[in-house]
């Protein structure tokens, strides 16, 4: 192996990779075989951190970053003066089996641009997988990227080595892609989507049936959109997302807020914010849908097209929706318990089996974990002090956000010192 | 005046003591284990003898009436060798067996409390080592790792590097403990090594390690670095997620 050129390629794709914020090694069920090298089939691991603070579970990068396309909002697009580099499918090969040796990964996230057309690039990433499958007996973790317009037959095989496949749809509406990504339509990403989430529908069918059916993307499909590129409002990118779920069995829905890379006058500036809190409101939002019980027109709506940036999205919705509270928390279902604001899931599950031993007080919910500074305001609990003031809304944000240890203030201060413009911050 | 019970230091050892409380209905004695006895004028120190059959009596009664959470809470708390940990388990496993269903979940019981987050601080400790361990490929081919686990989770973390590297042999050292992991391609053992293990730190130079070992974790560096994103740089986050006395393993925080 020459280390020297195979280091100059892997900052080059990894490089390119990193836009790409999925990094999840979760959810397949690919178990070691054979004594052969490799499990995936607990949770993910990360591995590292970067200093951005994202996971690291995956060896994530470009086959090539040559591309025939030339989309605004991405680097290796056809128009960009940048180093272009390819990598053998030996080489992938042998990089990703000897950093999962060493235990640096969970496997490989194998993206690419399109180089010649989308069967031929899609051809190369499925002969990747399928040699770290049958020539290494490889079972760690594939995620490999379906190329927009790939084929059926394509799609098929993929997903019979890969744990994961994913598709950006990048652009969260028809006319934003329009008009960034003009040779790209919304079809072609839908294409490999559709396929998978048939084999994935049919593969389950056929497993009832046909004990040793060849297990097919066990980790499921996911997808990203870029946050911030095009004007849409959180409503238009939650209400794709929410369709997404629906309609294709998504996994994950990726929320990557814009880092300005061009000069491009269709895009922000370079210098431009990347909308890191935006973005994470964004996935809280997701959360809220998956795991709490809520519905998409709950959060955001006509009245609402758009989420506060100053308190999270669960807080949002009580504070428009007092009338439902204060809840009793020794009596309240689950699904209610999990309206409350400052009650995470995991105090949801410990407030449910601690209060068939007794009634709950503050003491003990402090104890659990929950915070109690701000689900005060929504809640009672087994105590006579609780807040007895009839406050507006208005009033219960200002309460919460003026508390200097809240976790909002803090947040969103480690948030903005991440620039290095801090600008002062009035609520 | 109370009793000062010492122990060898082992599960089996401890266990030995809870049979020996039932046994002799001693009244909240002190549990200590070897390395930690401290003998105190107003105290009487009995050492117990580890015995299998007693132990093995006690974790069986455990499993019966219990279930496979009970099972981790007792171990994994253990495993812990937080000062006092014994105590609390004694009351804990006194409570479960005068009434099984008094413990389980029960939060505003604080033994179950202060050994739920235990347990947390245990397993959150496990698992940074499945995530931080690295491995550097010596000259006599076996895959080599050092650590220095706040907690003794060297058991904990066998199962999950013997699934993983089925076809590699390797050996995972707690240079704290002294005493290691090394599965030879059929089984793990359990070994301790003669050399001093301070000689297997030594980096760049090193005889025990290849020449393309110090190529890989060249790349492996190269990419951390390549996979950052300079404008979302966020050092809290990051050391929150690596608080740096992990830093040590991580080949990629290495200058
Ligand atoms: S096709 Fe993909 S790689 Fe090529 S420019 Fe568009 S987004 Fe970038």
């Amino acid at each position: 192996m020459n280390f020297e050129r195979i280091k100059e390629k892997l900052n080059i794709l990894a490089d390119a990779a990193k836009y790409d914020v999925s990094c999840s090694s979760s959810g397949s069920k690919r178990a070691n075989k054979d004594k052969g090298l490799g499990d995936s089939s607990g949770m993910g691991i990360c591995h590292t951190y970067t200093e951005d603070g994202r996971c690291v579970s995956l060896l994530k990068i470009l086959l090539t970053n040559h591309c025939i396309f030339d989309c605004a909002y991405c680097v290796t697009r056809k128009s960009n003066d940048i180093k272009r580099a390819a990598f053998k499918v030996q080489e992938v090969v042998d990089l990703t089996i000897n950093f999962y040796r060493r235990n640096y990964i969970e496997g490989l996230f194998l993206s690419s641009g399109i180089f010649k057309n989308a069967d031929y690039t899609m051809e190369r990433l499925v002969a990747v997988a399928k040699k770290l499958r049958l020539e290494e007996n490889f079972n760690g973790y594939i995620h490999l990227k379906s190329i927009p317009g790939a084929s059926d037959e394509l799609m098929r095989e993929a997903g019979l080595y890969a744990d994961r496949l994913s598709v950006n749809i990048e652009i969260p509406s028809v006319k934003g892609l329009k008009l960034l990504a003009p040779d790209k339509n919304r079809a072609d990403f839908i294409k490999p989507m559709e396929k998978v989430k048939n084999e994935i529908i049919q593969y389950k069918a056929e497993k009832k049936i046909i004990k040793n059916t060849p297990i097919y993307a066990p980790a499921g499909q996911s997808t990203q959109m870029i946050i911030g590129a095009t004007n849409e409002t959180d409503a238009e990118i939650m209400y794709t997302s929410a369709s997404f779920y629906k309609n294709f069995n998504l996994k994950r829905v990726y929320y990557s807020g814009y880092v300005p890379i061009s000069y491009d006058s269709r895009l922000p500036s370079i210098g431009t914010e990347v909308p890191m809190m935006r973005e994470n409101r964004l996935y809280q939002t997701d959360w809220l849908l998956r795991f709490y019980g809520f519905d998409i027109r709950e959060l955001l709506n006509k009245d609402t097209p758009n989420l506060d940036m100053d308190i999270d999205p669960k807080l949002s919705w009580a504070l428009r929706n007092l009338n439902l509270f204060p809840i009793d928390i020794n009596k309240a279902d689950k699904h209610m318990l999990a309206r409350i604001p400052g009650l995470g899931m995991k105090s949801v599950n410990k407030i449910i089996n601690a209060r068939r031993f007794r009634k709950l007080n503050w003491e003990h919910l402090k104890a659990i974990g929950a915070a109690v500074n701000r689900a005060k305001y929504f809640m009672t609990c087994d105590s006579r002090v609780y807040e007895t003031r009839d406050l507006t809304a208005a009033q219960i944000k200002g309460l919460i956000l003026s508390n200097s240890s809240s976790k909002y203030r803090k947040t969103l201060n480690n948030q903005l010192n991440l620039f290095d413009t801090v600008k002062p911050l009035s609520v | 005046m109370s009793d000062i019970l010492v122990y060898d230091g082992s599960f089996d050892g401890f266990l030995t003591v809870v049979f020996e409380v039932f046994e002799s209905k001693l009244q909240q004695p002190k549990i200590e284990p070897a390395y930690r006895a401290s003998a105190t004028f107003f105290s009487e120190t009995r050492e117990i003898q580890t015995d299998f059959i007693k132990s093995k009596r006690v974790w069986d009664g455990i499993i019966k009436k219990g279930n496979s959470n009970i099972k981790r809470i007792i171990y994994k708390s253990f495993l812990s060798e937080k000062v006092g940990v014994e105590n609390i388990l004694l009351d804990y496993i006194c409570k479960f067996f005068a009434d099984n269903t008094a413990v389980f979940g029960n939060f505003t019981d604080p033994s179950v409390l202060k050994l739920s987050k235990i347990v947390k601080s245990v397993e959150r400790e496990k698992h940074r080592m499945d995530a931080f361990i690295r491995f550097k490929l010596t000259k006599d081919n076996i895959y080599f790792a050092t650590i220095e686990p706040d907690f003794n989770v060297l058991p904990l973390i066998s199962k999950h590097f013997e699934d993983r590297y089925a076809d590699q042999q390797w050996i995972i050292y707690d240079l704290k403990r002294n005493k290691g992991l090394y599965y030879n391609l059929n089984i793990v053992e359990n070994i301790t090594l003669e050399l001093k293990p301070e000689a297997l730190k030594t980096k760049g130079t090193d005889v025990l390690f290849t020449q393309e070992e110090l190529a890989y974790e060249e790349l492996w560096k190269n990419y951390f670095k390549s996979t950052n994103i300079e404008s979302r740089k966020n050092m809290v986050l990051h050391v929150k997620h690596m608080p740096k006395r992990y830093w040590k393993y991580l080949s990629e925080k290495q200058l």
